[in-house]
């Protein structure tokens, strides 16, 4: 089974609480947390499960199909716009004179920490540096589009 | 005496003619010796007894390209730069190394293709055509004919790529503007649309006449269907038939992750080569081809758990790869300066993954099959690599991704990069 599945399964309904999983190999457990010591964000949990495909590991995207999230006027820019993207998804738009074609599918099934969190972590990862999101600023996003 | 001294006369006369004659046959059926190539091979990694050195450098995104019998090269760029979208490259002190650059046609695209005095180019909705003189050059580069137009481009899979046979036909992909014909593209657990509307007008290859301007859907012959999106295609002259690399499917893990774990969904489904006849389906959106089972898998979206197999029967490639590796050109070599193994064999320049996080990505390199009376005559082998120059390989930082192949006219094999804009030629040196 794929362990990031294992660690959103994990790591969502139990608040953060690993340490007296059975369910799982000690060697997974241990992989779990120094996973998890790696990173002081939780929404790079989110982001492997969610957007590492698209967007790469590195964060660098796929040219001309998938957007980077280095150093982009999107990603540093008003959170409004940043949060209605991934609520809403996004198709075959240009950004910073760039066309990417693949469409981006609405994420809105995440829950607005999940949302917060993930954002929070791209606005401070892959050499990025802007201010966090909260989950108070996703829902008041989410209700407006109501 | 004086007749002995005619003859003389004459005899030497004719020999000098003779000697004259000789080297002025030899002069002009000279061969030109190969160029040299550069010190590190353009840094790639080739098989014993080739080389390579890099032509032209930075020419923006170089897609497909033609060399002519000159030896001059067309580049279609995926975007115009500089308002040009195609370049013309020369060579003009033959040292290998382009030394003279022009462009014209104002729009980006991918089909480059040159036959019978014509140069094809194709825009993300059109092809068109302009006359070559005898040097090969496009005398009105502001007015080439239309002879295609109005083919769909919804962003995804736009890319029109153009090949042609030896009966007037130009052939041309239309890609699929989607993933796997879901409702809702690229959507987890979205499932796929009954009667996948989109086959219509995309997901296949449509024949064309090369020579009849104004053409559009109801002009041409719907040759072939269910390929989700085709960048590298090639006539094989040996098989007289079409052969095409179909980009295979996305994310089979990230929107069904109860069927497919992510090491599953980055080697499958496989890329495949197609021998396409006029009629033939290869089955996209409804089954994929499963490399290592060697079977057509029914998709997750039309019912598929990843086991299943379809009831109907498609086309079978005749040589599958691993998954998302992104084959961009393909090309049948038809030249005498590689070894034989290679006489009539297909290369394929696969641009590289982006689909196999988080497992390691894979491709950006040239890869080779042999061929023997149009048939595969054994396993698929690398044949170029290096070119993405790092050995963690995404396709953000790769160096150069390959796009084209095109065959010189001394059997010189020609690889685009649409990252950098690399020019490569590769030659085979030992004798």
């Amino acid at each position: 089974m794929n362990k990031i599945f294992v660690l959103g399964f994990l790591l969502f309904p139990f608040g953060l609480l690993l340490s007296n999983s059975t369910k799982y190999s000690p060697k997974q457990t241990s992989e779990t947390f120094s996973a998890l010591q790696k990173t002081k964000f939780p929404g790079e949990i989110v982001y492997k499960k969610y957007c590492i495909s698209c967007h790469q590991p590195d964060g660098g995207g796929v040219p001309h199909m998938n957007p980077p999230l280095i150093n982009t006027s999107y990603v540093l820019g008003d959170k409004e716009p940043l949060i209605k993207i991934v609520l809403n998804g996004l198709q075959n738009t240009k950004i910073d004179d760039k066309t990417y074609t693949n469409p981006m599918p609405p994420l809105k099934a995440l829950k607005d920490q999940e949302i917060a969190d993930v954002l929070t972590y791209v606005r401070n990862s892959f050499g990025n540096k802007a201010s966090a999101v909260t989950a108070a600023e996703v829902k008041a996003v989410r209700n407006k589009g109501k | 005496m004086k007749k002995n001294i005619l003859i003389s006369v004459l005899l030497l006369s004719a020999a000098i003619f003779a000697i004259f004659s000789f080297t002025k046959i030899s002069s002009s059926t000279k061969i030109i010796p190969l160029p040299k190539a550069d010190i590190d091979n353009a840094g790639l990694t080739l098989p014993a007894g080739f080389s390579a050195l890099i032509v032209a450098d930075n020419t923006g995104e170089a897609r497909h390209l033609a060399v002519t019998k000159e030896g001059d090269i067309y580049v279609k760029l995926g975007s115009a730069k500089d308002g040009k979208g195609i370049l013309f490259l020369q060579d003009e002190n033959k040292d290998g190394k382009v030394d003279k650059q022009s462009g014209f046609g104002d729009y980006g695209g991918t089909g480059m293709y040159v036959k019978d005095g014509y140069l094809y180019a194709s825009s993300n909705t059109d092809v068109y055509r302009y006359k070559l003189n005898d040097k090969d050059e496009v005398a009105d580069q502001n007015n080439p004919e239309k002879i295609i137009s109005g083919l769909l481009d919804r962003g995804e899979h736009n890319s029109k790529s153009v090949t042609l046979d030896n009966d007037g036909n130009i052939y041309v992909n239309i890609g699929a503007y989607s993933n796997s014909c879901q409702e809702s593209d690229r959507t987890p657990g979205s499932m796929g649309m009954k009667g996948c509307p989109i086959l219509d007008s995309a997901g296949g290859i449509w024949q064309f006449k090369a020579d009849k301007a104004n053409q559009t859907y109801g002009d041409g012959v719907h040759y072939a269907s269910g390929l989700r999106n085709v960048v590298g295609l090639d006539w094989n002259q040996k098989d007289n038939a079409l052969f095409v690399m179909q980009h295979g499917r996305d994310q089979l893990h990230d929107l069904f992750p109860k069927y497919y774990d992510s090491k599953t969904s980055a080697i499958l489904p496989a890329e495949c080569m197609y021998e396409i006849h006029k009629g033939d389906n290869a089955g996209w959106p409804y089954i994929y081809y499963n490399q290592i089972q060697k079977k057509q898998i029914l998709m997750p979206e039309y019912g598929g758990d990843g086991k299943k197999t379809a009831d109907k029967k498609y086309l079978d490639p005749v040589v599958a790869f691993p998954g998302h590796l992104a084959p961009n050109g393909l090309l049948f070599y038809t030249g005498n300066q590689f070894p034989e193994k290679y006489k009539n064999g297909a290369f394929i320049a696969f641009h590289g993954s982006w689909n196999r996080s988080p497992e390691p990505q894979a491709g950006y390199f040239v890869a080779f099959v042999p061929f023997k009376d149009g048939k595969p005559s054994g396993k698929w082998e690398i044949f170029a690599n290096g070119f993405a120059g790092q050995k963690n390989l995404s396709p953000g930082s790769a160096k150069h991704r390959p796009c084209g192949l095109a065959q010189g006219p001394d059997g010189s094999l020609y690889v685009s990069d649409d990252s950098k804009g690399t020019i490569y030629r590769i030659m085979y040196s030992k004798k």
